[in-house]
């Protein structure tokens, strides 16, 4: 009954698309000069629609709705609601409903919010972006259908992988959607820019609020993404260079190059065919991402169940995506003489592009590399942190610094540096850091230079920030952002030289020292729950000079249906450190192993990543306010 | 000229990634498990499905060929390639041994009281532990060996009318 629902909507929607297309041929050809209302209700509908179609899955998540497959495949009747509900986009077919989702309704939105733009260019955007909806309209309904049903109606359903079982992780996808999905917006509107020769500052306002809005969900739903592996996966890290961590970071990296130089697109009517490039690279990232993470050539925890036939699709849809960019830049690309002055907000603007390009490539290589020797040498490899953090970090200390003196620049010519300011800021720094060592513990040459940079840049900012201040400006996004990401690098530095972790093998009522601190083994006792049952360790942790006096307790999850051992670890945070500790069973041995970690300053990482993308909510807003 | 070249370039770049692309998108859907061909089988140790004892190798070692069979009620495709296991039961030179993959075992005996009992050995996996060990991925998956238990084939997916004369051939030379 619901998959009957869910099928016919997506069908209707499928006709809706065409009909759309259709409609905005005929507009073209009359001379009024604004679009019919016809379509606007048209596209209402479609997103009307698609929402509906959406619900339709949800509710046959909640119900537990077993003659479809998805919800089979994915749910358990003794699943808790939230996670029956989150259920719905946990998985491969319904994730992708997601996805399409987002792309009909931004096509509305961008179609009811650009009114004051070309009407040609809107069609033409609305157009491109209709042919994408009915891709993967089509990939949906014919290849990965989430209301396929299963006869006969089995009467339990097979759950949902536990360690998806997880408040960030509910959130952490539609997050990352409104993301590289929404990026789809202005791929067809770079389209139709080309296509309609709308170029330059127009250009640069109609689709400025958009590349905001998905550079800041891209930028919370990493984060979210993030914060799950750390206190889910059970290796005390936030990022682990994982293939599939990369392919949300690749269209991020072009975001932030797309947002930088469209200011230069709008303020000085230049680089145009780079921004177009950008508008096209990040879609075209996003879905290479999809591919990577969907085909099942990667393998992680992303890897739902594998058919070679939905990445053959992908890719196919990728490859018409690709040559139809590249055949058209082609075909309507002009030199232009850029001349810019080397000592000017432009020029450093670029600085920024070249080196999130830089970055772009090198996590691109990381990613496919192993991909490609095995085809091509049939050799497997696989590319990890040390190959990443090596190239990375030492650049990531210029980046710092020319991110520390952008912003200050003048258009066009810039007249003076304030030299003076710059130095003091720059001892400030040296002296800052030179006392965390005095203070603290010594560290690496790399790390002394990427902790004066990041210092550097959380000064320049904080003083940009008083300049702002006291000409009363209220325009904080940018520095906002700039210092949260100052922050960031600073808190990661600190974070990583001071972790402390240790690995070692208890008994119950067994007691280990080491530095100051003492881990006792406790308790330990079985407990059941909802879904699975747990047994459950309780550690003291002691540190003899601070009066520490913390309790811990680590699980090990036996979850029944799919039949799941996970390990939780456990996590007290705090303001200044986090104490990080799972526990797993040694075979045979009343020992458990046990990981202990102290992590600094982890907290104050998450938080630096939320202002990041909250300087762009705020643009947005503020735009929004101007604008509208 | 040379913008022309330079897009040339840039267009069989193109075409080369997607390319690599396209060849390890079909290298990857058939796994690993490949290489496992002519390897031996070594010790294992299944739980009986319905008696409390063990199947080992001894017991394999009596018949020409055997057939490896992992299944369960709740997979799909189990029930299409069922009937040419039947079929398979009946060639005198094989013998078929079960493995019930993660299951419910009321589920598991509904499912052969309904649709027949194939197998001449009937093991239960319900962990899916001991499958793992001989490089299964996902089921339905089906492994051909001979008396001194080396793999000569592996069969991912449902056994297909194709698969079927395949072995039905190699049983009866």
């Amino acid at each position: 009954m619901l998959s009957n629902i869910g099928n016919t909507l997506l069908f209707l929607n499928i006709l809706l698309g065409i009909f759309i297309i259709y409609l905005s041929f005929q507009n073209l050809k009359n001379n009024k000069v604004s679009i019919s209302k016809n379509i606007y209700h048209i596209c209402l509908f479609q997103s009307t629609f698609i929402i509906i179609c959406f619900l339709t899955l949800v509710i046959a998540f909640i119900i537990s709705d077993f003659s479809i497959i998805t919800v089979y495949q994915n749910s358990h009747s003794l699943k808790p609601f939230f996670y029956k509900i989150s259920g719905t986009w946990g998985n491969h077919e319904g994730s992708l409903l997601l996805w399409v989702i987002i792309l009909t309704v931004f096509s509305f939105l961008f179609l009811l919010y650009s009114k004051n733009h070309s009407k040609n260019y809107r069609i033409y955007s609305l157009i491109v972006q209709n042919i994408l909806i009915l891709g993967f309209l089509f990939f949906l309904l014919f290849n990965s259908n989430p209301f396929s049903v299963i006869l006969p109606t089995p009467k339990e359903g097979l759950g949902l992988n536990p360690i998806l079982q997880d408040p960030a992780l509910a959130i952490h996808p539609p997050l990352l959607y409104i993301g590289f999905v929404g990026s789809s917006i202005y791929f067809s509107a770079a389209i139709a820019s080309l296509l309609t020769n709308y170029s330059g500052k127009l250009f640069a306002q109609s689709i400025k609020n958009w590349v905001l809005i998905s550079w800041s969900f891209q930028t919370l739903g990493i984060l979210a993404g993030s914060i799950w592996a750390y206190y889910e996966l059970g290796w005390g890290g936030f990022w682990f260079w994982d293939p599939v961590e990369n392919a949300s970071l690749l269209p991020w990296f072009a975001m932030t190059a797309l947002l930088h130089s469209l200011i230069v697109l709008e303020k000085r009517n230049l680089l145009y065919f780079w921004v177009i490039i950008l508008c096209l690279l990040t879609f075209i990232l996003s879905v290479t991402g999809t591919f990577l993470v969907r085909s099942g050539i990667l393998n992680s925890v992303h890897t739902f169940a594998n058919d070679p036939s939905r990445g053959l699709y992908i890719l196919v849809f990728l490859s018409l995506m690709i040559f139809a960019s590249v055949l058209l830049i082609f075909n309507k690309f002009r030199n232009s003489n850029y001349n810019l002055n080397s000592n000017s907000k432009e020029t450093f603007i670029l600085i920024n592009n070249w080196f999130m390009i830089f970055y772009l490539i090198t996590v691109l290589l990381g990613t496919v590399y192993p991909i490609f020797t095995e085809v091509l040498t049939n050799h497997k490899v696989s590319v990890g942190p040390p190959f990443y953090n090596t190239v990375i970090i030492p650049i990531a200390v210029l980046f710092l610094l020319f991110m520390s003196v952008g912003p200050q620049m003048k258009w066009i010519k810039n007249k003076f540096y304030n030299l003076n300011l710059l130095f003091k800021i720059l001892v400030a720094s040296i002296l800052i850091n030179f006392s965390i060592i005095y203070f603290f513990q010594s560290y690496s040459l790399i790390s002394n230079f990427i902790i004066i940079s990041a210092i550097f840049l959380v000064i320049s900012s904080l003083a940009d920030l008083y300049k702002l201040f006291k000409k009363q400006k209220m325009d904080y996004s940018r520095v906002i952002s700039h210092l949260a990401f100052g922050f960031l690098v600073l808190f990661i530095g600190l974070n990583h030289n001071f972790s402390l972790e240790k690995d070692f093998n208890l008994k119950l009522g067994e007691r280990k020292k080491f530095e100051d601190y003492s881990v006792e083994f406790k308790d330990l006792r079985l407990e059941d729950f909802k879904n699975y049952k747990a047994v459950i360790g309780e550690f003291k942790i002691n540190n003899f000079q601070k009066n520490l006096d913390k309790s811990l307790y680590p699980e090990i999850r036996i979850y029944e249906n799919p039949s799941t051992i996970t390990y939780e670890a456990s996590i007290r945070s705090g303001l200044l450190k986090d104490y990080y500790i799972t526990m797993s069973n040694v075979d045979r041995s009343d020992y458990y192993n046990i990981k202990f970690q102290k992590k600094p300053f982890m907290m104050w990482i998450w938080v630096s990543v939320i202002f990041i993308s909250l300087g762009g909510f705020l643009r947005l807003f503020k735009n929004a306010k101007k604008d509208y | 000229m040379q913008k022309k070249i330079i897009k040339l370039f840039i267009l069989s770049f193109i075409l080369f990634i997607i390319g690599v692309l396209f060849i390890s998108l079909n290298k990857n859907s058939i796994y690993d498990t490949k290489g496992l061909v002519g390897k031996k089988i070594t010790k294992f140790g299944l739980d009986h499905f319905s008696e409390n004892k063990m199947i080992t190798a001894e017991d394999l070692n009596k018949n020409n060929f055997t057939l490896i069979n992992f299944w369960a009620s709740w997979c799909g495709p189990c029930r299409d390639e069922h009937s040419f296991l039947l079929k398979l039961n009946k060639e005198k030179n094989i013998q078929l041994l079960g493995i019930n993959f993660k299951d419910k075992k009321n589920n598991a005996l509904e499912f052969l009281n309904d649709l027949g009992n194939p197998y001449d050995h009937l093991a239960r996996d319900e962990l899916g532990k001991h499958s793992v060990n001989f490089g299964i991925y996902g089921i339905p998956e089906s492994i051909l060996v001979n008396r001194d238990l080396i793999i000569i084939k592996k069969f991912i997916g449902p056994i297909s009318r194709n698969d079927y004369d395949y072995i039905k051939n190699i049983v009866r030379e």
